[in-house]
């Protein structure tokens, strides 16, 4: 009785496991289209784009779109734009939340957890009504067209950062702290000697995610920055996309794109695991 | 000893971890009052105001909420954003947590899956805007392809108005994968022996998801609704770069709107008068969420009291 049970129960969770690769693969291969269509888009000569019906392996492969990008257009210089934009908001981001998660986190201070409340709460608002004031402090201050109001804000704000990297920080062992004080180390000692070394996953969470989130933004370049060659890539896309004649160059608008997400696509793959970790971590649960 | 040591210096002790404290946490409360608090408070103003940036503002009372309820635009973006909710999330909810369960069971080659499936989302913006404008392309565009192949007429997708928000919802759910995670993340947190004691019991698989998964992972559910509440309210991007908006203001996204009448006609005032309505709008649904979360939330906390 037990063995036929038994066998039963593995033929179950075998045809249980087939449904779930079944759905896993068809699902996966949905998802997978758009990024091959792309790709081959982009491979493509430029008389092959407006093919009935498609074309769907390119023929012949045309690698030199790739190179044309590069070259006919600006594109290292929009790349230059954006990784010193994004790098100079990690830094700004690091900076700010790291010390205020220290202080939220081990440092007890009247108010200190309304001041966190208020903070948190910030969260929930849509930026819209922070803009247009900011935009009119920084064309007062005569920011405008250049990096600044993309980068300085940064070694101010955070507030979801604060929120992740204090969860991290209540986690570490007060002991450390406490021995480290003995010897006459102050709270800022403290802070970058034991803390943050011991939050290195934290804090690489915190630069992936600022690293996403300035690399695809879109709405704030587009506001803050007029002259062409201050363009970031994700900005220049689309006036790629604008520019005349652009139409006939589909596969080029096709290789940009693909080329801007792959500095994500490589990152995110590769630190995968560490994200996730961070996501269980931020304990949504609670 | 170290108790001693505090009991010596006590009060001396505890006013010098005050001012470390706020020491440590003033960069963030700067920003906190001059690119928050601050802006949140004069963008309020200058929704009294008639302000182009050029001349000061000039105080006008409640004229620009008076111009809004006559602002067929106004409406219309609105109806368009609240029709875009209305599409996206609960299909977005439910699909996310539909992948989550696949991705919770212990098959070989998982983590592979989780990428795949987990990659669209983080490259949100204007590339994949512009990817999905070649996909929807009416005659070339592989979508209308391959709907042809099962003998499917495909619409003119973005240019056409009945399609053209459908499509751009349809383009979010490509980067479901976000909050796909977040389920996970919660499903993995449900200890195993509550299945396993279910399953002594009997229960059916049904029964399981719906008495113990639900219950479990009601709080990441109410985390993603008010996080794809708040950004969905916020949509720009594919209005900008897809539709500009059209055809026929049919993706006329309220954030959109609220764009062109800040950036493109300097009408700040307006705009501020704008942005504070969508503000208390996401206010009072943020609220009504969470008042009702107590019908359908499950606190453990609560439970083991």
């Amino acid at each position: 009785m037990s063995v036929v049970q038994g066998t039963s129960r593995t033929t179950s969770l075998r045809l249980e496991h087939f449904f779930t690769y079944l759905l896993l693969v068809m699902g996966g291969v949905v998802i997978c289209i758009p990024f091959f269509w792309m790709i081959s888009t982009s491979l493509k000569q430029q008389m092959d784009v407006y093919l009935f019906p498609p074309q769907w392996i390119p023929e012949p492969v045309q690698w030199d779109n790739y190179r044309q990008v590069m070259t006919f257009w600006p594109f290292w210089p929009y790349v230059g734009n954006s990784v010193f934009v994004s790098v100079g908001s990690i830094v700004g981001k690091l900076f700010a939340s790291s010390l205020a998660a220290y202080g939220f986190a081990r440092l007890r201070a009247p108010g200190r957890n309304v001041i966190f409340i208020i903070l948190l709460s910030t969260m929930m608002l849509p930026s819209q009504v922070t803009l247009i004031p900011q935009f009119i402090l920084f064309s007062k201050l005569r920011w405008i067209d250049t990096f600044k109001p993309l980068v300085v804000p940064a070694f101010f704000l955070g507030p979801f950062y604060v929120f992740l990297l204090r969860q991290f920080f209540m986690t570490i062992s007060f002991e450390l702290e406490d021995a480290a004080r003995m010897d006459g180390c102050n709270s800022l000692q403290v802070f970058y000697r034991i803390i943050l070394p011991l939050s290195m996953p934290a804090l690489a969470i915190v630069a992936i995610f600022e690293f996403r989130t300035r690399w695809n933004d879109f709405l704030e370049p587009l506001i803050f920055l007029n002259t062409p060659s201050k363009r970031t890539l994700a900005l220049a896309l689309q006036f790629f996309q604008g520019s005349e004649g652009v139409l006939p160059q589909l596969h080029l608008l096709m290789a940009a794109s693909f080329l801007s997400m792959v500095p994500l696509l490589v990152l995110f793959t590769v630190a995968q695991k560490r994200f996730i970790q961070g996501i269980v971590f931020t304990g949504i649960k609670g | 000893m170290i108790g001693r040591l505090l009991a010596s210096r006590g009060w001396n002790l505890t006013r010098r971890e005050a001012l470390e404290c706020y020491l440590f946490i003033s960069p963030v409360c700067i920003g906190l009052l001059v690119f928050t608090i601050g802006p949140i408070l004069a963008s309020l103003y200058f929704s009294f105001t008639e302000y182009n940036i050029i001349r000061a503002p000039k105080w006008v009372g409640l004229d620009k909420f008076h111009d809004l309820i006559q602002d067929e635009l106004f409406w219309q973006s609105l109806k368009v954003t609240s029709l875009y909710v209305a599409m996206h999330l609960p299909i977005s909810l439910v699909l996310a947590l539909g992948i989550a369960l696949l991705m919770n069971q212990k098959v070989r080659g998982i983590i592979f899956f989780r990428t795949v499936y987990y990659l669209p989302s983080v490259v949100s913006g204007v590339a994949v805007a512009l990817l999905w404008m070649w996909i929807f392309n009416p005659e070339f565009g592989i979508l209308n392809t391959l709907l042809a192949l099962v003998n499917i007429q495909g619409p003119a997708w973005l240019f056409d108005e009945h399609w053209s928000l459908p499509a751009i919802a349809l383009m979010s759910l490509w980067g479901v994968g976000g909050s796909m995670l977040i389920y996970l993340a919660g499903l993995q947190g449900i200890p195993s022996e509550l299945y396993e004691a279910a399953e002594i019991d009997g229960a059916s698989r049904w029964r399981r998801f719906w008495f113990i998964t639900l219950p479990l992972l009601s709080t990441v559910i109410l985390f993603n609704l008010v996080m794809g509440l708040i950004a969905s309210f916020q949509e720009f991007t594919p209005a900008y770069v897809m539709t500009s908006g059209g055809p026929n203001f049919s993706t006329l996204f309220y954030n959109y709107y609220l764009y062109e009448n800040a950036f493109e006609y300097l009408y700040m005032g307006y705009a501020s008068a704008m942005a504070w309505v969508l503000l208390v709008i996401v206010l009072i649904l943020t609220l009504l969420v969470f008042k009702s979360s107590p019908m359908w939330v499950f606190y453990q906390e609560r439970q083991e009291e």
